[in-house]
C-alpha cells in the first residue's frame, strides 16, 4: 500500500474535516476567545452597576438630580474624544498587523491622548460636582451615579497604563507574536470600554433630559 | 478544483475580515455610522419633532444599534467559523445583562409599589 501525499488534495481534504475535528485553533484565536469571556465577565459587572443606577434614579433625597447636574455638551465631547480614540486604536491594530513601528507609535500615542482628554474631562465633572455638594455621599442617586461612571473612568485609566505597558514592549521585544497578541486583547478591551460608554451616555446622562 | 477553491474563499461570512485593507475599510464604516448613530441620539434626547415620551425608546434603539456596529465593525465579531464560540459566548452574556438588569427593575418597582407610602410608615413610627 502507497500514501501519495498531494499537498493541494491535502489543503482540500483539510476544509473538508468538520471544524469541531481540526484539533486546536490558531493562538490567536483561543487567546482572542479567552480575553473576550474575560471582557464579557467585565461587562456583566457593569449590568449590576447600570441596575443599581436604574433602580436609584430617583431617590435624590432632596438633593439635585440628574438635570440639573449633567451638562450635555460636555458629555458630547467625552463621547466624541472616546470614539475618537476607539478608531485611533482599530489604526493602530492594523498598523501592528502590518509591523510598522513608527505607525504604530503615532496611533498609539493618538488614542493615547484622547483616553487621557476623556479622563480630564470627567475628572473636571466630578470634581465640580463634589465642590457643589453633588458628592457620592449626598443621595442613593449620586452614590449609584459615581460608583457606574467612576468604573468606567477607572477601567480607562487601566486601559491608558496597559497601552503604555505595550508601546515599552513594542519598543524592547519588537513584533513578536506574543506581542501582536496582546495589542489584540488591548484593543479588544478598548472597544469594549466603549460600549459600556455607550450605555452610560444613553441611560445616565441622555435619559435624564429625555 | 481550483475554482470552487475561489468561490469558497471569496464566499466568506459577513464581517470576517481578512486582508489589512478590508479592516481599514471596516474600521472606516463603523466609525462612520457610529458617528451618525451617536449624533442621532445627542439630537434625539432634546428634539421636539419626536413625540416625547417616544424619546427614551428611540435612545434604547439608537444605543442598541450602535452597539451592534461596534461589536461587528470594531471588535470583528461575525458569523465565520473562528467566532463561533465568541457569538455563543456573547450571545449567553446578553442574556445574563437583561436578566441582571431588567430583572432587578422588575424587582424593584415591585417592592416600591407595595411598600407602604414614606408619611404613613413615619407616623407608625411614632
Amino acid at each position: 500500500m502507497s500514501i501519495t501525499i498531494d499537498t493541494a488534495t491535502q489543503q482540500i481534504a483539510l476544509d473538508e474535516v468538520p471544524l469541531s475535528q481540526r484539533g486546536p485553533a490558531p493562538q490567536r484565536v483561543v487567546a482572542g476567545f479567552g480575553f473576550w469571556l474575560f471582557l464579557l465577565s467585565d461587562i456583566i459587572i457593569f449590568s449590576a452597576l447600570f441596575a443599581a443606577y436604574a433602580v436609584l434614579n430617583d431617590q435624590t433625597n432632596g438633593g439635585p438630580g440628574a438635570i440639573e447636574l449633567f451638562n450635555k455638551r460636555h458629555v458630547f465631547i467625552e463621547t466624541a474624544c472616546l470614539l475618537a480614540s476607539s478608531f485611533t486604536c482599530g489604526m493602530m491594530v492594523i498598523s501592528v498587523d502590518r509591523r510598522s513601528a513608527p505607525s504604530t507609535y503615532f496611533w498609539a500615542l493618538l488614542t493615547l491622548l484622547l483616553g487621557l482628554a476623556f479622563l480630564r474631562l470627567e475628572v473636571s465633572e466630578f470634581s465640580d460636582m463634589v465642590l457643589h455638594g453633588a458628592g457620592p455621599s449626598r443621595s442613593a442617586f449620586l452614590s449609584s451615579f459615581f460608583t457606574l461612571v467612576g468604573t468606567h473612568g477607572l477601567h480607562v485609566t487601566a486601559g491608558a497604563c496597559w497601552l503604555l505597558v505595550m508601546m515599552a514592549q513594542v519598543a524592547t521585544l519588537g513584533f513578536r507574536p506574543m506581542v501582536m497578541r496582546r495589542m489584540l486583547c488591548f484593543s479588544l478591551f478598548w472597544h469594549a470600554l466603549d460600549i459600556v460608554w455607550i450605555g452610560v451616555f444613553t441611560v445616565v446622562y441622555l435619559g435624564a433630559h429625555g | 478544483m481550483n475554482t470552487t477553491a475561489n468561490i469558497v474563499a471569496e464566499d466568506r461570512a459577513p464581517g470576517a475580515h481578512q486582508t489589512g485593507r478590508d479592516r481599514l475599510r471596516s474600521y472606516v464604516i463603523g466609525f462612520v455610522l457610529a458617528v451618525v448613530l451617536t449624533v442621532a441620539s445627542f439630537a434625539a434626547s432634546s428634539s421636539s419633532a419626536v413625540w416625547g415620551p417616544s424619546i427614551p425608546v428611540l435612545l434604547g434603539v439608537l444605543a442598541i444599534a450602535q452597539m451592534g456596529v461596534h461589536l461587528v465593525f470594531f471588535l470583528h465579531i461575525s458569523s465565520a467559523p473562528d467566532s463561533t464560540n465568541n457569538i455563543l459566548a456573547l450571545a449567553f452574556g446578553i442574556f445574563v445583562v437583561g436578566l441582571v438588569i431588567f430583572g432587578s427593575m422588575i424587582i424593584v418597582s415591585n417592592l416600591n409599589h407595595n411598600m407602604m407610602p414614606m408619611d404613613q410608615l413615619l407616623q407608625m413610627q411614632r
